[in-house]
């Protein structure tokens, strides 16, 4: 599909034209075309902050220790079957109902959440929502940031439209820099859009604003509370 | 908004003496630097992203129009459609048609400056759709009707009693005696008002930090959310973007994204770092279920090349506003232009024309703190020379400057003269000055020391110091 007929082709024609009026040549030739279409499949990376360069265990230490920074809460639990205790626990800790809406994700559709009386829906968040519970396809160390990608199983509104959001994430799914992370979501996709999901958001901590005389306040209009539950058996609990 | 350049000087003036401002700006002013350099001390490669910054953003004009292009094919390839504008009426018509065909009565806006540029509200608003602007300090800048002072703390300039005295008017619904307690009282009314708009509006029009050409992906950055309210929840999603926004791959751009928020807010991430690419797939629960991307020139197209290219690169950080000394004293409205501080004084006469934007490049102490924090490395002050010769040349300097750089011409051609008349001038003024070391008032420099002192001189010249100390004494 393109823009409406005849006149966007003109607009883009003299777009192009002018452009390449400045660089002094017409379109590029097809050696050179080549050679760029080279860099994009071959997406070489730039500099990694050494920061990043851990064990698994500095991995999940980094990650706990940005994310706390970024005004998060980690809990660390080392299998799913504790998952629906640790929500349970959170939750009833902020004094909220025990109801949430969850990812439709076969890792969280999985568990007995009645087990400890949790009303759970799945599917895609309500503005009536409190409590959202997603699945973190990744976690990077370098920042405390989740990569949350849209699809079937786990859909963007989760993120933006409850108060309170929880993200349970494997430990496994823990990376460095945000380069080990997309190179995680494109060996997930496919052509003809190199693995990008029509949304992938990168969270870190929750919503915020400062700009009312500069004074950092949280909840601007995504989730006051940004709660991240870490499964696997390595190393201590998180808190925060 | 109407660009107000010309009047650069009275509304220095006017900034000068607005106490409100004055309040403001003093209450930024450390900050800005503390909060970069905080950031900046945290990541020892942060001086070498710089040079890749550069780097990427330099290798993406000097193929602006191959990138151009295959992310204009990747974006159609995944359902979207792209709009090519060459000038901001194009965009405004392509926008209003898109909302139109979408049966919009309201369209929600995440932040963006090049939808200042383009003068967009206005123009919906005059053709039946209402735009709602939904970042925090946009939103209460349209209850103002006032223009954006920063472009990113859009509403920087404006006070806690400001803020409680709009809402009061605006919000007419609510009890007219609520108390707001505390600042996060006024950022809770705000949410709760706009949440209402985000799900009502029919069409979301965000701005783009970066284009991907490698996979046709949109990409904002913001703190509070709005962003991604905004293009996730009405059904039809508009990316207005400028054409030099394209990088080609993930990867440059998470480099660029590691520079951004460290230059911006003294983040080390922004809160959200979203990308967007195509309308919602058959398969997703939630999203737009159609994805326009509107690619504006408005000028660029005619940088490329030039030598006002290198302003190109600007990923619109900040970081230059926040460390100028003109900027901060004045404020952003005075400049008269969305873009202030350095970046909007070489950026305005760019876009709007030099006969609009002439006295900008002007308003700098050439300093040069700007460029030393640019995180992709443009040479501002020399970008603004560029823009002062042209204006002498052609005529639009104001007759006291062109009269002044006259007399100076004379001296400076005439080496001993000059001298002789820097020495005494020097001698004297030290002596007069030698108590205190500055001067509160000067004659014949009435408008310089009415806002600030002039520093004394030491009683001898650069040239009378060098020859002293080539002589040994």
């Amino acid at each position: 599909m393109s823009g409406a007929g005849a006149g966007q082709a003109h607009q883009r024609a003299a777009i192009l034209s002018a452009i390449r009026h400045g660089l002094r040549r017409g379109a590029l030739p097809e050696d050179q075309a080549a050679m760029l279409r080279g860099r994009m499949i071959a997406h070489p990376r730039h500099i990694i902050p050494a920061r990043t360069a851990l064990d698994h265990a500095g991995l999940i230490a980094l990650f706990t220790a940005n994310a706390i920074r970024e005004f998060c809460t980690v809990a660390q639990i080392p299998t799913r079957a504790e998952l629906p205790r640790a929500i349970a626990d959170y939750v009833r800790a902020q004094n909220l109902p025990m109801r949430a809406v969850a990812a439709p994700h076969p890792a969280l559709q999985a568990i007995d959440w009645a087990q400890e009386m949790i009303e759970m829906r799945f599917g895609r968040a309500e503005p009536s929502d409190l409590v959202s519970i997603q699945e973190g396809f990744a976690g990077i160390a370098e920042t405390g940031t989740l990569l949350l990608p849209s699809d079937a199983t786990t859909p963007t509104t989760l993120n933006l439209l409850p108060d309170t959001a929880i993200v349970a994430l494997d430990t496994a799914r823990l990376f460095g820099p945000y380069e080990d992370a997309f190179d995680a979501l494109r060996a997930a996709g496919a052509p003809p859009c190199h693995g990008m999901p029509r949304n992938v958001m990168l969270v870190t901590g929750p919503s915020r604003s400062a700009d009312i005389e500069r004074t950092l306040e949280l909840g601007a209009h995504g989730p006051r509370r940004l709660h991240i539950v870490l499964i696997g058996d390595d190393a201590t609990a998180a808190t925060g | 908004m109407q660009n107000t350049s010309p009047a650069f000087s009275e509304n220095v003036a006017t900034a000068l003496h607005d106490p409100g401002l004055q309040r403001a700006l003093g209450r930024a002013k450390k900050p800005f630097a503390q909060v970069r350099a905080n950031a900046v001390a945290k990541l020892p490669e942060f001086e070498a992203l710089r040079d890749t910054a550069k780097a990427i953003k330099d290798h993406s004009l000097a193929h602006l129009d191959f990138y151009l292009e295959h992310y204009a094919a990747m974006v159609e390839a995944q359902g979207g459609v792209v709009h090519w504008a060459r000038t901001a009426a194009d965009a405004r018509a392509q926008i209003l048609a898109i909302c139109q065909a979408a049966g919009a009565k309201t369209v929600t806006k995440g932040k963006s400056m090049i939808s200042e540029e383009i003068a967009l509200n206005d123009y919906l608003a005059e053709n039946g759709v209402a735009p709602i602007e939904t970042d925090l300090g946009e939103y209460i800048l349209q209850l103002r009707d006032e223009a954006p002072s920063h472009i990113i703390g859009p509403a920087f300039h404006l006070n806690r009693e400001d803020w409680e005295a709009s809402f009061r008017k605006a919000h007419t619904h609510l009890d007219p005696d609520r108390v707001f307690a505390e600042k996060r009282d006024i950022q809770a009314e705000a949410r709760a008002v706009l949440r209402e708009k985000f799900l009502a509006a029919d069409v979301g029009i965000t701005g783009a930090n970066f284009l991907i050409a490698e996979t046709g992906s949109s990409v904002i950055v913001t703190n509070e959310g709005n962003g991604d309210l905004t293009q996730t929840m009405p059904r039809v999603h508009i990316v207005l973007a400028s054409i030099e926004k394209i990088v080609p791959t993930i990867e440059d751009t998470l480099s660029l994204l590691r520079v951004l928020a460290r230059s911006a807010t003294g983040q080390e991430f922004s809160v959200y770092t979203t990308f967007s690419t195509g309308p919602a797939r058959a398969t997703d629960l939630d999203g737009p279920s159609e994805y326009h991307v509107v690619l504006l020139d408005n000028g660029r197209s005619n940088m490329i090349g030039g030598e006002f290219q290198d302003m190109l690169r600007c990923i619109r950080c900040s970081a230059c506003m926040n460390h100028c000394p003109v900027y901060l004293s004045v404020g952003g409205h005075a400049y008269g232009s969305m873009y202030s501080g350095p970046m909007g004084s070489v950026l305005t006469p760019a876009i709007f024309g030099l006969d609009q934007g002439h006295l900008l490049p002007n308003a700098s102490t050439f300093c040069g703190k700007c460029e030393t924090v640019c995180p992709v490395k443009i040479p501002l002050t020399g970008l603004m020379r560029h823009w002062r010769e042209r204006e002498f040349e052609r005529h639009l300097t104001p007759a006291p400057m062109r009269y002044g750089l006259g007399v100076w011409a004379f001296m400076a051609r005439r080496p001993a003269l000059y001298r002789m008349a820097t020495r005494l001038s020097a001698w004297g003024l030290g002596i007069l000055g030698r108590k205190s070391g500055r001067f509160r008032w000067l004659p014949l420099a009435g408008a310089w020391t009415r806002d600030r002192d002039m520093p004394a001189p030491e009683g001898e010249t650069f040239f009378a110091r060098l020859a002293r100390q080539e002589r040994g004494a």
